[in-house]
Parts: C-alpha cells; structure tokens; sequence
C-alpha cells in the first residue's frame, strides 16, 4: 500500500485509510447504539395518559400484536393509504433488509455455515431495494403534494440510500467488483477487533462511508420511525378503556394530591 | 371576520385537488379574552415572553404525552396522509394536509428539541416560532376537526389530534384561546352544560317535551326525570338535545325507549352535559374536572348505570377516557371512584352508549316497531368521527359500526351505505367537529363538508336517499347547516333515535308506580 508509511505503530501493516473506516465505524456504531438506547429510553419512559387506539381496534393484546405484525411486515396501513407509495416502499425496505441479510456473511468469523448459501439470491433484492428507492424519489419529486412537505434532508436521505444501493449493486453485478475476501477480512476485524485493511475501490469506499454515515443519524433524524412504529399508541393500544383502567403516573399523582390546576378557579374535585 | 366565500360545487367523483397556497390564511376564528381564560387557567392575554412560554410548554407536552413526542419524531413525509384530510380535499390549502398541519409543529420541535434542527435548521425544515409562525399555528389548528382519518392511514399511526390538541394547548398556555371553545367550556364548569342552561330552563324544557309527546302518541306519560335519586339509569347527553333541532327529536326517541323497557332513568342538573370540549382544547384537566362533574352526578343521585346519548366526542371521552379520568368504569381506586364502583351494576358496561342499549332491547324483543312508519324515507348513516375511530360498542369487532346500523334497520325498510372508502373507519368529518362548529369558522366548515355531500349526493341520485342519520350533535348542527349550500333539504339530517322514535310502538301499560317502588327498595 502506498499510504503504508503512514501507518501507526499498533498496526503496523493498516492504511491511513482503513484506520480512518475502522474508526469512522466504530464511532458510528457508538453513536448509534447511544442515540438508540436514548431514544427508545425516552419513548419507553413518555407515559400514553390517554387510550387512543384507532379504528380498527383489537379488543386483545393478541390482536394487537397481530395488528403490529402486519403493520411492520406488510404496511397495512400504507397499504389501505396509497398503492404507489406502498409498492415502492415495502420494495424498498423487503429488498433492504434480504440485502442487510446477506450481508452478515461479512461480519461472520470463521467459515461461513451452509445456510448462507439460501441467502446467496438475495442479491438480486438490490434491485428490488432500487426500484422502490427510484419510485420514491420519483414521487418525491413529481407528486405536488409530497414536493410541498419536503425538506432537503428528505432527498439527501433518498439520495444515500440510492447510492449505497447502486454502488452495492454495482460491485455485485458490474465487473467491478471488489476483493470480497478483504471485505470480510476487514468486516469481520470489526467484530473481532482483529482490524484488517480494506479494499480501496471507490464505490466500496463511498459504500461503506455512507453506511456508516447513515448509522451515525439514525438516531438523530426521521429514521426514528424504526422503533416510533412500535411504541405509536393509535397502533399498540389494546381497545379495552371501559374493563381495564388505563392511567399515567402523572396524572395518579395529580389525582391523588388533587391537584389540578383548576382547583383554584373552580373548586376542588367533588 | 367571516369573509366571502364561494360555495364549492360538488364533484361528480371525489378527485385530489391541486394545492393552492394560502387560500385559507386568515386569522382564524375569534379569540377568547380574559373572563373566559382565567377560569381554565390560561392566561387573559398574550404573554409577554410568549416565545419561551411556548417553548417550555411544548417541551412539557412531550414529555407528558408519548403520541406527542412519537409522532413528532417518526414521520418520514412519505405523504400517505396528504389526500386524506377533507379540509385539504375541500379547501386545496396545502397546510391542510395532515402532515403540513404537523409541521407547523414539527418544525419549531425540530429547532428546539433536536440536534439537526439546531444545528441545520434549513436542512431539516426546522423553523423558529415567529409571530408568522403563531398565526400559522392559530389558523391551522383550528381548520383541524381532530377527526383521526390521517391516523388510520398512517403507516405509524401518527394521529394529527393529537399534534392538535397539543398545539391548542400550547396557545392557551401563551394566552391565545379560541372564544368557542373556552366560553362553552366556562358555563359547562359552572353551570353544567355548554348553554348555560340553569336547572329551571331545563325542567321546564323537559317538561314542554314531555306534554309535547302525550299530545303526538295520544296520551302516553314518556318521561323525563330530572334529578331524580335512586334512579337506575344516569344519562348523560348533549346539551344540544334540549332544544336544538333536529337533536330534541333523539331526546323523544331516547324517552320512549326508556319508557317501553320500564327501566326508572334520569337526567342531571348538575353534569347536564355530555359534550367534553376539554378534549378540542388539549387540556387533561379541563377535561378531567368536566368528567368529574358527571361522577358526582352518578354518586348524588346513587344510579346503577351511566349511559352516554347521541353525541360523537362525548362518546369517545366517555368509552375512551372516563375510566382513566374519573374511574367510571372498572379499575380505580381512589375513595370517590370506589365509591361508584360498589354502585354501579357491572353485568352492564359503564360508561353505555344509547344505542348499545337501544339494541341490546331489540335483540331481545322487548321493543315492537312498526317500520312503515319511516317508509318514506331511504335512510343512509354517517359514521361520526369520533365514534367510529376512537370507540367501539357493544364489545364486538367493529361494533362501533355495526350497532347503528343494525338499529337503524330494525326500524326502517329502506337503507343504503355510502361509498365504502367514506364511511365506517374511514369516514370523512361532518366538518364541523372539534370546536369548530362556530359561525366565525363557516368557510372551513363548508369547504370540509365535501367529500361527505360528494358521497351522500351519490346515494341520493343512485339510491333515492333523502334522510341523513347520525349519532352526533355537532353532525347534526353541522348538516343542518350545511346541507342547503348543497341543494340538500337541511331537515334530511336525523338523529338515529329519531327514526327509533318513529317506528316504536307505544303499547307499554302506564306502570311508573312499580318502578319507583323498586327503587325504593333497592335503595337500602
């Protein structure tokens, strides 16, 4: 490597630039396993004072968690909402997560089990990955209505995932490909912290880069809709506000204490 | 205030239409001043440091509500929302979209509350709460009937009343009240009911209702027990059922229904309310000390049973949120709650609706109808908001539908549905709920009433329907008002109980004797 004069004294034979993934890694990992664990806090702690399931409402728990099973597998809602929008983004996010799947292989340490060879198609869900991210964008930019509620971060967050996926597929597809046991070397260094240089192709560097970007504001931008799904009250709600009493500790408290704010106009409660 | 509008013309199909920014700016409706904010608790007027105000209030907000600060953070403007709100689909107004009505919200989060919005604001679309800004806030979420259709197409759920309510809260904590709201809600936390109605008014009202009847069924005594103690059956209605028209119509048919089941019932002078406009304004304890006054009501006068009339938010706060406010139902635990759960009868729901109850009679055959009676009439049923996305009846999936439906039936030979995709769960507002059924808000109103005439001018020119049922008193204003912008009749619009009234055969033997003997002796 020509930048090997560079290289720190620990790792003697690690580039410039592999020191500067690895870290980017793991600071992007720290910041989104932190901002997570924050937010999931903080959504986890916020009490739902009220019961306001929506239309159509479990009357159980058991339905509530099939109600969520096909919120988060199918976008049910979505689905009732627009058939476009629907169509691109369940593409969008079936063909993201065959891809995420295979690419633990990466990540994995030692000789990869048999059972990696059933993810081996999902490659092809790139495309899948694109063409909703493509129509997404497409409507982002076309349909009146969306442009209207777009802020920039809207497109620039298309725009990286366009370009992780492109360049994902390009590698994959395209004779550029990379050195796929570098790769690993250097995926499964992360995990092992047995740091490993990586490959220097552009596409893989700019790739990874915006990966790790992306896990970086996961926390911080509207990405939060991963763990909001789940504690969204309209959709977790079990419809049973009559047989079983539904209060806050907040407002336990302020009822024990008597302590509204309209007791000083308007007399105290009974 | 009130300027000049154009009356829309219906469409032959619903049809999204293109936006058209700024057609609704305007001041929004007319502000509440100093006498009726003091008593909620809001301040008179416009605070000094109104900004900061604002600010530590929405992050209380969030703090308090998880929907609040959920929503907030988990919408990715993927725009499945932004045909689906009738105010937008009526008025073309781009922040009328659901999700461009939570950004007026959203944004000022965004600026204050999270790390790109601080740090780049322009990136994000975070934005500065301004005078600009407030006005926005004041205009827009008073064109918002808290309705939840958004919500049901949300991927999230993300349910712009909530963002409503919150952001009505914000304003009434800088000093903005909206006049509507926060008047009524000063007479309903004093005298009991949004009218102001004093208990005299009420008993002589009652009493003009009750000779009214004995005059049109021949001489039979239906009545209506004010006060009464020891009364079985508590019911907690709309107000607008005392004299408003056609609601005084439901209040008929509600006595005769209590008069052929024999069952001893009441109405309160007290909590003679069952509109809680705590809710449109946000406040948990405007809401709360509202619910509170029906509790008292239900202990003092010692009734088994609390049962809730034709009212669309009343019922949402009654089914949804008494439990949780005032433990009228089953569950809490503090001495007064306690109290009403040793009384009240658990073989029955607490809080029931009218209509859980009214069908529950016709299943058992213990009312007779004769349904000629409404022959001619074609009857189709608009769901209320807030009944059909925030409540059930009945216990049974999507009973919240199907009750009325089946009530209605029993007494009438002729009905007809809308179009699927404007009723049930996804009905579309009257347009006029969630305190906005005020003159100074008549545009909006109109302009949200089209998709619901779009749909019910179909059913008429396909089906012949000329009657309008619902089980909501601000539907019920609401129509009765618009209805002729549309070259519909206005006395089309009924209350469910109204058709029951028509169709019931009154041949209950005189017994009132019996009933409050048994009383008596229960009373022990």
């Amino acid at each position: 490597m020509f930048l090997n004069f560079l290289t720190i004294e620990f790792e003697s034979n690690m580039s410039v630039i592999s020191i500067f993934f690895t870290a980017l890694f793991y600071i992007s990992l720290i910041a989104f396993l932190i901002g997570m664990a924050r937010k999931i806090y903080q959504f986890w702690i916020t009490p739902a004072p009220l019961k306001i399931p929506t239309a159509p409402t479990p009357l159980t728990q058991t339905g509530v968690v099939m109600r969520m099973m096909r919120e988060v597998v199918l976008f049910e809602s979505l689905f009732k909402s627009n058939k476009w929008i629907w169509l691109f983004g369940w593409l969008f996010h079936i063909g993201l997560l065959l891809v995420l799947i295979r690419h633990i292989r990466y990540f994995w340490l030692g000789d990869l089990p048999s059972i990696f060879l059933l993810t081996q198609p999902f490659k092809y869900a790139a495309f899948a990955m694109v063409i909703g991210l493509v129509g997404l964008m497409l409507r982002r930019i076309f349909v009146e209505r969306i442009r209207y509620i777009s802020a920039p971060s809207d497109y620039l967050m298309l725009i990286m995932l366009l370009i992780i996926g492109i360049s994902g597929a390009v590698m994959t597809f395209t004779s550029n490909h990379t050195d796929i046991i570098m790769v690993k070397e250097f995926a499964s260094g992360l995990v092992s912290f047995n740091w490993a240089n990586l490959p220097t192709e552009v596409h893989f560097l700019v790739h990874i880069f915006l990966v790790f970007v992306l896990m970086a504001i996961f926390p911080i931008s509207k990405l939060l809709h991963v763990p909001g799904i789940f504690f969204s009250p309209t959709r977790n709600q079990v419809d049973d506000a009559r047989s079983k009493r539904h209060i806050s500790p907040w407002a336990l408290k302020q009822e024990q204490e008597h302590a509204t704010r309209l007791e000083q106009t308007l007399g105290k409660d009974e | 205030m009130a300027k000049e509008f154009d009356i829309p013309v219906l469409p032959t199909y619903l049809e999204i239409p293109e936006l058209k920014e700024g057609i609704m700016d305007g001041e929004g409706p007319f502000k509440s001043v100093q006498e009726f904010q003091n008593p909620l608790g809001f301040p008179g007027k416009k605070v000094d440091n109104w900004q900061q105000v604002a600010i530590d209030k929405i992050g209380e907000l969030k703090s308090k509500y998880r929907s609040v600060q959920v929503f907030l953070d988990s919408c990715v403007k993927c725009g499945a929302c932004t045909d689906k709100c009738h105010y937008f689909l009526g008025s073309s107004d781009p922040k009328n979209m659901p999700v461009a009505r939570q950004d007026l919200f959203r944004s000022v989060y965004r600026r204050h509350f999270t790390f790109a919005g601080k740090y780049f604001p322009k990136l994000v679309g975070a934005k500065e709460l301004d005078d600009d800004m407030l006005d926005d806030w004041y205009n827009y979420f008073h064109q918002c009937s808290q309705c939840r259709r958004c919500s049901v197409f949300c991927p999230y759920g993300i349910d712009t009343a909530e963002i409503s309510m919150a952001a009505r809260e914000v304003l009434d904590a800088v000093g903005i009240g909206q006049k509507y709201c926060n008047q009524i809600l000063g007479k309903a936390l004093t005298i009991g009911n949004n009218l102001g109605l004093p208990e005299p008014a009420l008993r002589d009202t009652l009493l003009d209702l009750e000779e009214e009847i004995e005059e049109e069924t021949g001489g039979v005594a239906v009545k209506y027990p004010l006060d009464q103690k020891g009364a079985e059956i508590l019911l907690i209605t709309p107000s607008a059922d005392f004299f408003a028209e056609p609601h005084i119509d439901g209040l008929i048919g509600y006595g005769k229904v209590f008069h052929q089941d024999g069952v001893s019932w009441t109405l309160s002078s007290y909590a003679s309310e069952g509109a809680n406009f705590g809710m449109f304004i946000g406040s948990y304890d405007v809401m709360r000390k509202a619910a509170l006054r029906i509790r008292k009501a239900a202990l003092d006068l010692e009734v088994s049973r609390v049962m809730v009339g034709e009212c669309g938010h009343a019922w949402r706060v009654a089914y949804s949120f008494w439990n949780t406010l005032s433990g009228v139902g089953a569950g809490a635990t503090d001495e007064f709650a306690q109290k009403l759960q040793d009384q009240l009868d658990h073989r029955y729901p607490q809080p029931q609706h009218i209509i859980e109850y009214t069908h529950d009679l016709i299943q058992r055959g213990k009312l007779a109808f004769d349904k000629s009676a409404n022959d001619d009439r074609t009857v189709t049923f608009h769901d209320s908001c807030n009944v059909a996305r925030a409540t059930n009846m009945g216990g049974i999936p999507d009973g919240q539908f199907i009750l009325p439906r089946d009530v209605i039936k029993a007494v009438c030979n002729n009905y007809v549905d809308m179009e699927r995709s404007t009723i049930k769960e996804v009905t579309f507002c009257c347009g006029g709920g969630g305190g906005l059924l005020t003159d100074d808000l008549m545009e909006i109103r109109v302009k949200g009433a089209v998709p619901r005439m779009q749909a019910l001018k179909v059913v008429e020119k396909d089906n012949g329907v000329n009657t309008l049922a619902a089980i909501c008193a601000i539907c019920k204003s609401q129509f009765s008002k618009v209805l002729p912008k549309f070259d519909f009749d206005p006395y089309m619009i009924v209350s469910v109980h109204q058709l029951v009234s028509e169709a019931i055969i009154m041949d209950k033997p005189q017994t009132d004797t019996d009933d409050v003997t048994s009383v008596e002796t229960s009373e022990t």
